[in-house]
């Protein structure tokens, strides 16, 4: 097995003597509470330090749309889900075998998805009874003996923190927000995580606030410590590093791969980067990262609305910057008609749809892929748009450096498409070095002679880019049919149609400049392939590898490219007997590759706002096949 | 044709090959050649002009300057020329608008454009109706007005451009007539020589849809008296031979009144002299509201004042940054936080 190199050790002033300590391949823990008890705070923590001890991992942050739903209840639970392993990680995992209950509305909403015989840790000093109310619970559930199937460990957390505190003078309220260090600590010596990172991140992050400083890296050592001397948890667990390829690496999640994509595809290209925005979940993080990167140049422009986000950022694109806009469905709905003016005059641009629950405002907060449908036909004429999406939160940033060269090298809009469970969720990633990166070569266009604004590369189709500035080529633009030749506007009818089909055939061929749909499992075709787009890829590999354990007939092939579809995908798709197709949706890629190859692929569709279970596709794997 | 900064360009040079498509006796063509006289005078050469415009008869406006233009979609061109100024400040970028696409389906740009002072132009032709689809009422028709859509009349409360665009801080504002070539032609370049965002609200007359929406301010014989010509420092005064002007009145002094001077013993020292500069916008307010007939239209610069540059302080932001924390360094953005490395 390949060791971490240096890995960071446990603060080695304590010692496990006492306890029995256990070597586990993987764990799924919960953390969850109230909205404001920092309970994404805690996964992040946690999740990072174990991403530096070797870990693969995958997390699953899950919280309401209200910033601070009234306290303690069970619409206000925020939940933050990471699986571990020392073997590759796909999916955040279906059942959690912790779960921390900050309190009991947390213990209410999420008590059905633990394991059975899993390890509940709860605060007791949260089960008031006006909290136990609140939550709806009858009895308190502590009392009754309905948590028997589980291993109970309760701990008076609050009482604890103010313990160790009350000496630093904090107010009771900044007390209380110690309480997710606290629990940190406890869980690092479950799980025998080194200190030293989450002590660095308290010292650059409250380093103007010492106090608070101080109080956290108090209630961090004093959990840990209890986990230690406290009769309350009789084993420890330990969980190696993972074989993954060797490199330096770091976690990330979607929305910041996606920024970071976009920034590395400006430095590739040479054009500088633009970025046009309105606030909208769960897209506004891509916008907080980018506007921190002025140092590389970086424009940032937030505007009054979603339209006039995508109208600056196309004016960027015909002044000759990279640009890119992103949003969620609500926000792509807005935008639909710029896009439609992009397509028309032939100018490079990014749109990035974070995808979220729908229709109209629906679950800002959720994930869903509904929006398919959207990128693909949202618009009105005959109007097409490269259309590809991201897998995992780390190939956001693939995608969206994808997306650049596309945009540029075809001079068209493309739509990245991610969502909810991406954008938050993180994972490792191996950092690429920037010389190992393709170059994005651009040109903008100068000479005089015989210029005409929609002139074509006879390849790639894609028009010429004359930016204002360049003398001599002064010329015009717009929304209105123009003429094949001169870029005049244009009502003649057969010029139209020729117009349309340019449009059409430069996207179609975009597929000779992509990779081919690649298969996991039975190459030459078989019994099932099992086809996902998106997010779903991680619960689709890791059951298409479990079930291939068991001896099952079924292979996996994930489309990054929706539009145009990779060449080879009829042919990928008719070597297998059957094809099913999870989607958060309806059934909205299915309905495409039936209407595009007249196959009669299966849906299993699920539209909870929540991704795709291992078991869930599992179950239907083994129905399709017969077991 | 080639284009150097050296040569002293004419009207004709930004005069385009393509066939001007607005109706025989539209007011658009008046504005279209007093632009194209203006913008010799401001020492750009054309590839450094863009033209931006949304859609309506106004917005046709690109197809005929011989400059870079984008015919865009309804209402959205002042941000798109916001895009187009950021990404290169060294342009001079222009809107062509008309009041269905900037006060109704575009209002939120305009103003978020005059708030932010982005040095976009924006020349918005009022001609009180819908033209390219018919003859519809548009937010600058009078109440009550018959159209295609309003058979009975309409029942909506119209706009006053000016006082938009000064409610929504525009730092440079002004109101000219499509058929005073020579006062449209100077605010133009005022409009041009402005740091940050200029709105010139041009009355333009459709002959076919609002014939004469603005004869009993422009006509020969009553322009005179219609008309307040308003100048920084100057009286304000008008009539044929100037001897009517404005006084502040009423209880607080705030009352706007039209006198003559030598009737009541009014002498030229009560006529309220109009500043242009004032920062708060109240004077250039107050003459926004003058309607008539029982005031003068104002025509001229209400408001020309200074404030931070939208571009300038977005570049000058990058600027501060990359020297407060020096160039950017992407391998090393990558590599920062917790990181570890797999042998």
């Amino acid at each position: 097995m390949t060791q971490a190199h240096n890995p960071p050790v446990a603060d080695p002033s304590h010692k496990h003597s006492s306890k029995h300590r256990t070597d586990v391949e993987s764990a799924v823990i919960r953390f969850s509470g109230d909205s404001g008890d920092g309970m994404q705070l805690t996964g992040t923590q946690f999740s990072n330090t174990s991403a530096t001890l070797g870990n693969d991992l995958a997390t699953f942050p899950d919280f309401p749309a209200e910033i601070r739903a009234p306290a303690g209840t069970t619409f206000g639970v925020s939940g933050f889900q990471v699986n571990l392993a020392a073997r590759d990680v796909y999916t955040p995992g279906d059942e959690p075998d912790v779960l921390v209950a900050m309190n009991p509305a947390a213990l209410k909403v999420n008590l059905p998805d633990l394991k059975m015989g899993g390890l509940l840790i709860i605060n007791r000093d949260a089960f008031t009874k006006a909290n136990i109310e609140r939550a709806g619970y009858d009895h308190n559930p502590l009392e009754d003996g309905s948590l028997a199937r589980y291993r109970l460990v309760t701990v008076d957390v609050t009482t604890q923190v103010e313990t160790a505190l009350r000496d630093l003078g904090l107010s009771f309220k900044e007390v209380a927000r110690a309480k997710n260090f606290w629990t940190l600590g406890l869980i690092y010596y479950l799980y025998s995580r080194p200190l030293e990172p989450t002590l660095r991140y308290i010292e650059s992050k409250f380093s103007a606030k010492p106090v608070i400083a101080e109080g956290n890296r108090i209630a961090l050592k004093a959990g840990y410590l209890y986990g230690e001397n406290a009769e309350i948890i009789e084993e420890v667990y330990q969980i190696g590093p993972a074989k993954l390829a060797p490199g330096l690496y770091r976690t990330i999640n979607g929305n910041q791969a996606a920024a970071w994509g976009a920034l590395v595809a400006a430095k590739k290209s040479g054009v500088p980067l633009f970025y046009g925005s309105y606030p909208i979940t769960p897209a506004s993080d891509i916008l907080h990262e980018l506007s921190h990167f002025k140092s590389f140049g970086v424009s940032t422009f937030q505007a009054e609305d979603e339209i006039a986000a995508i109208g600056a950022t196309i004016g960027a694109a015909f002044a000759g910057q990279l640009a890119i806009t992103g949003s969620s469905g609500p926000g792509i709905a807005l935008k639909s008609e710029a896009i439609g003016l992009a397509v028309g005059v032939e100018l490079p641009l990014v749109i990035i749809n974070v995808q979220r629950g729908g229709p109209s405002t629906g679950l800002p907060t959720k994930t869903e892929q509904a929006d398919l449908y959207q990128a693909l036909f949202g618009r009105n004429g005959e109007c097409p748009v490269a259309v590809i999406a991201a897998a995992t939160p780390s190939d956001c940033f693939q995608m969206t450096f994808e997306a650049c060269r596309i945009a540029l090298k075809y001079m068209t809009p493309i739509f990245v498409l991610t969502d909810g469970y991406l954008a938050n969720g993180s994972e490792p990633w191996m950092i690429p070095k920037l010389e190992s990166l393709p170059a994005i070569p651009t040109k903008f266009w100068t000479e005089k002679n015989g210029f005409q604004p929609f002139m074509r590369d006879p390849k790639t189709l894609a028009r010429v880019w004359a930016v204002p500035g360049t003398p001599g080529l002064e010329h015009r633009i717009g929304g209105l049919e123009k003429d094949f030749n001169s870029g005049h506007i244009s009502y003649d009818p057969e010029n139209h149609e020729r117009m349309i089909h340019v449009r059409q055939d430069k996207i179609d061929n975009i597929a000779q400049d992509i990779p081919d749909l690649d298969v996991f499992g039975a190459e030459k075709g078989g019994k099932l392939l099992v086809l996902s787009w998106g997010s779903t890829f991680g619960s689709v590999r890791q059951a298409v590898q479990t079930a291939r354990a068991q001896g099952l007939d079924v292979s996996h092939a994930q489309l990054r490219y929706l539009n145009p579809l990779p060449k080879n995908t009829e042919e990928v798709l008719r070597r297998f007997d059957k094809v099913l197709v999870p989607e958060l949706n309806l059934g909205q890629l299915a309905f495409y590759l039936r209407g595009k190859f007249l196959l009669p692929v299966i849906g299993l569709n699920k539209i909870q706002g929540k991704p795709f279970r291992v078991d869930e596709i599992l179950d239907r794997i083994n129905q399709l096949l017969g077991k | 044709m080639t284009t150097q900064e050296t040569v002293k360009l004419t009207r004709k040079d930004f005069q385009t090959d393509q066939e001007v498509r607005w109706c025989p006796g539209c007011g658009d063509y008046a504005i279209l050649a007093s632009v194209q006289r203006a913008l010799p005078n401001l020492g750009v050469p054309r590839e450094k002009i863009v033209f931006v415009s949304g859609i309506g008869c106004s917005s046709r406006f690109p197809y005929y300057m011989e400059t870079y233009g984008f015919h865009s979609i309804h209402g959205r061109a002042p941000a798109i020329a916001t895009g187009i100024k950021l990404a290169n400040p060294d342009l001079s970028v222009w809107v062509a608008t008309g009041d269905g696409d900037a006060l109704s389906i575009g209002g939120n740009h305009l103003i978020h454009a005059l708030r932010r002072n982005i040095g976009i132009k924006i020349v918005l032709f009022n001609n009180r109706i819908y033209g390219l689809t018919k003859g519809q009422y548009s937010p600058t028709s009078e109440q009550g007005k018959k159209t295609k859509s309003t058979p009975f009349g309409s029942v909506d409360h119209p706009f006053n451009p000016i006082s938009v665009a000064l409610g929504a801080e525009a730092t440079f504002v002004a109101r000219s007539i499509d058929v005073e070539p020579k006062h449209l032609g100077q605010v133009l370049e005022r409009a041009a020589a402005h740091q940050g965002s200029a709105f010139v609200e041009v009355y333009q007359n459709c002959n076919v849809f609002n014939d004469g929406a603005f004869e009993s301010i422009t006509g020969k014989d009553v322009k005179a008296d219609q008309q307040l010509h308003i100048e920084h420092g100057m009286p304000l005064l008008f009539g044929k031979d100037k001897k009517r002007g404005i006084r502040l009145g009423g209880v607080q002094g705030l009352t706007p009144e039209v006198v003559e001077l030598g009737v009541n013993g009014v002498t030229e020292k009560d006529i309220l002299v109009f500043d242009a500069h004032e920062q708060s916008g109240a004077m250039a307010f107050l003459l926004s509201r003058f309607q008539p007939p029982e005031f003068p239209v104002p025509i001229g610069v209400f408001r020309d004042v200074k404030r931070d540059v939208y571009e300038q302080e977005a570049h000058q932001q990058i600027e501060r940054v990359k020297k407060q924390f020096g160039e950017g360094d992407i391998q090393a953005l990558l590599e920062s936080g917790e990181t570890w490395s797999i042998e």
